[in-house]
């Protein structure tokens, strides 16, 4: 019985690699695409968010709150609501995988300029460093573990809740996945959320690799 | 506020004529070289990026950036594998020699000091200052130097500015005479206790009046000698040879001489040399039997000093400016041997 089961709709058919390789590089590839546009998105936007919290203190509880009610909001729901303003675009799609970018970016972000030593900074202006140099030289490498550890969360996340997308018909990925659900085919599922996993440790892995290069000072201590 | 990170609510400071306010924020800046307690070496730099800093922000060349970076290593004693290393990688006293080493970059006339030893142990601390001392030595810099530790102000201070809670200025003056007549009880009580033995590390041997003392030279007849003791009432007599003293005998030794080189004589205990300190003839006149520190200048007898002269020097604070070793100052002090406008 199991036997004849497992015949019927086994687990993963591996010829659907093959026949339908077209469809999953297409939705491999826009899930890369919506990652990517809602992430960097989200990464200008925290920015700003970060220089408003750290130049007008009085900004930070606004600022987290929104970001912190944003983030509790159901992806789902939230999709749903964009529809009739923005249409089944890709906008529908990003918007909300933007906000959900956010919280964790602009806590990560803060958190970095924070972290910098006030030492240092009294160090930058004594020199008479100008205060753009000071940033950009200075505060945002010192910043750039924190900054780069809120990107890698920030994307996991996000290339998990891009198959949500999938039900306003954008989704890469969970597309597979949703259609599978409808067929109750396991294959295309199982290869779509699969993808997507390793899509997500592969991203995390090379921004992981990125920030250890430009950030060669943290892998040294004293000796 | 010298570098104006505070901005001068009234009054002006001027640095070599030029109200401090009346120039560009970030040029005023690069010409003072600033040195901080936690020393805020930049972390994602390699320690001769930072000394770079300011030559950089001004613009020279890479190799001119090269050459004084090497150049600063060797003066403020930094091993050159350590330039390519990152601050993170360096102890406490190293990385305050980067410090230093940055803010002198691009030769300011004026460094600014706030605490530059605090953060670091008793032994490092008392290390840097006399490397301190020694690089002033060669730079000529005007040092304003901020610290809570009045002992460090006398040994650093040409000059010491007390300020009291507030900023009020309670003394401004040259570290002897402060230590010699405080102006306030709160001064008195700043400096401590013990401020004459302090005064003793400040003055030299060289700020007293040598006596030639109960010592004789070897030719001399023994009736001089009698004279000469019976001068001084003193239990011993010395003895030089050349004009280099040779030793001490004791008076009743004569009875049994013809003439004094058939004198025993006991070698002194040491002889000082005139930029010792009164702190060391001090502690010479302790040790000896003879009450008397031998003075010799580059060998030859200069003369003595006995307690008495020590206390006499001391009643009259010394005011004036370079000489002895002596730098900067408690809450502010300045170092202004600069000759340069």
């Amino acid at each position: 019985m199991i036997q004849l089961a497992q015949a019927a709709n086994p687990i993963i058919r591996w010829e659907y690699f093959v026949d339908e390789w077209d469809q999953i590089s297409e939705a491999l590839i826009q899930h890369l695409q919506l990652t990517v546009a809602a992430v960097g998105i989200g990464i200008a936007l925290s920015a700003v968010l970060t220089a408003a919290v750290l130049r007008f203190h009085w900004t930070a509880t606004p600022i987290s709150g929104v970001t912190g009610v944003l983030y509790t909001i159901p992806s789902v729901a939230l999709f749903g609501v964009l529809v009739p303003y923005t249409g089944l675009t890709i906008w529908t799609a990003v918007i909300p995988l933007t906000a959900y970018t956010l919280l964790i970016l602009v806590t990560n972000f803060v958190a970095g300029f924070r972290s910098v030593p006030p030492a240092v900074r009294d160090a930058a202006d004594g020199m008479g460093l100008t205060p753009v140099r000071r940033v950009l030289g200075v505060e945002l490498p010192v910043a750039a573990p924190y900054i780069i550890t809120g990107i890698r969360i920030a994307t996991v996340s996000t290339v998990g809740l891009v198959t949500v997308a999938a039900i306003i018909g954008q989704g890469g990925l969970g597309r597979l996945i949703l259609d599978g659900l409808r067929r109750t085919f396991w294959t295309p599922m199982v290869i779509g959320a699969m993808l997507s996993i390793v899509l997500a440790l592969v991203l995390d892995l090379v921004i992981q690799m990125v920030g250890r290069l430009v950030t060669p000072w943290t892998r040294r201590s004293r000796a | 506020m010298i570098n104006r990170l505070i901005e001068p609510t009234s009054g002006c400071i001027s640095i070599g004529g030029v109200d401090i306010t009346d120039q560009p924020l970030t040029e005023l800046r690069r010409g003072i070289g600033y040195v901080i307690q936690q020393v805020g070496l930049f972390p994602h730099r390699t320690i001769a990026q930072n000394v770079a800093t300011v030559p950089r922000a001004l613009g020279w060349d890479k190799e001119r950036i090269a050459e004084r970076v090497a150049e600063l290593a060797e003066l403020v004693g930094l091993a050159p594998e350590l330039l390519d290393r990152y601050p993170d990688e360096l102890s406490g006293g190293q990385q305050q020699r980067v410090g230093v080493a940055r803010a002198l970059a691009a030769d300011p006339p004026v460094l600014l000091m706030d605490e530059p030893f605090g953060a670091v142990d008793p032994i490092v601390r008392g290390r840097l200052q006399d490397e301190l001392l020694a690089l002033q030595q060669l730079v000529h810099k005007t040092i304003v130097l901020v610290t809570h530790d009045i002992d460090e102000a006398v040994k650093l201070g040409d000059r010491i500015a007390l300020l009291n809670v507030g900023g009020v200025l309670e003394q401004f003056d040259t570290p002897d005479a402060m230590l010699a007549e405080p102006t306030s009880d709160f001064v008195e009580e700043f400096i401590g206790e013990d401020r004459g033995i302090k005064r003793l590390r400040l003055r030299t041997v060289a700020d007293l009046a040598f006596q030639q003392g109960p010592v004789v030279d070897v030719d001399a007849s023994i009736q001089t000698a009698r004279a000469v003791i019976a001068e001084h009432g003193t239990e011993w007599l010395g003895v030089t040879v050349d004009g280099v003293f040779d030793g001490w005998a004791p008076v009743a030794a004569l009875d049994a001489v013809l003439s004094l080189d058939q004198l025993d004589l006991a070698p002194p205990v040491a002889q000082l040399g005139p930029d010792s300190t009164l702190r060391n003839a001090m502690e010479l006149i302790m040790a000896s039997n003879t009450s008397v520190a031998v003075i010799a200048d580059q060998g030859r007898f200069a003369g003595v000093v006995r307690l008495e002269q020590i206390r006499a020097g001391l009643r009259v604070p010394v005011r004036h400016l370079g000489h002895s070793g002596g730098a900067d100052g408690s809450e502010g002090a300045d170092r202004s041997d600069r000759s340069d406008p």
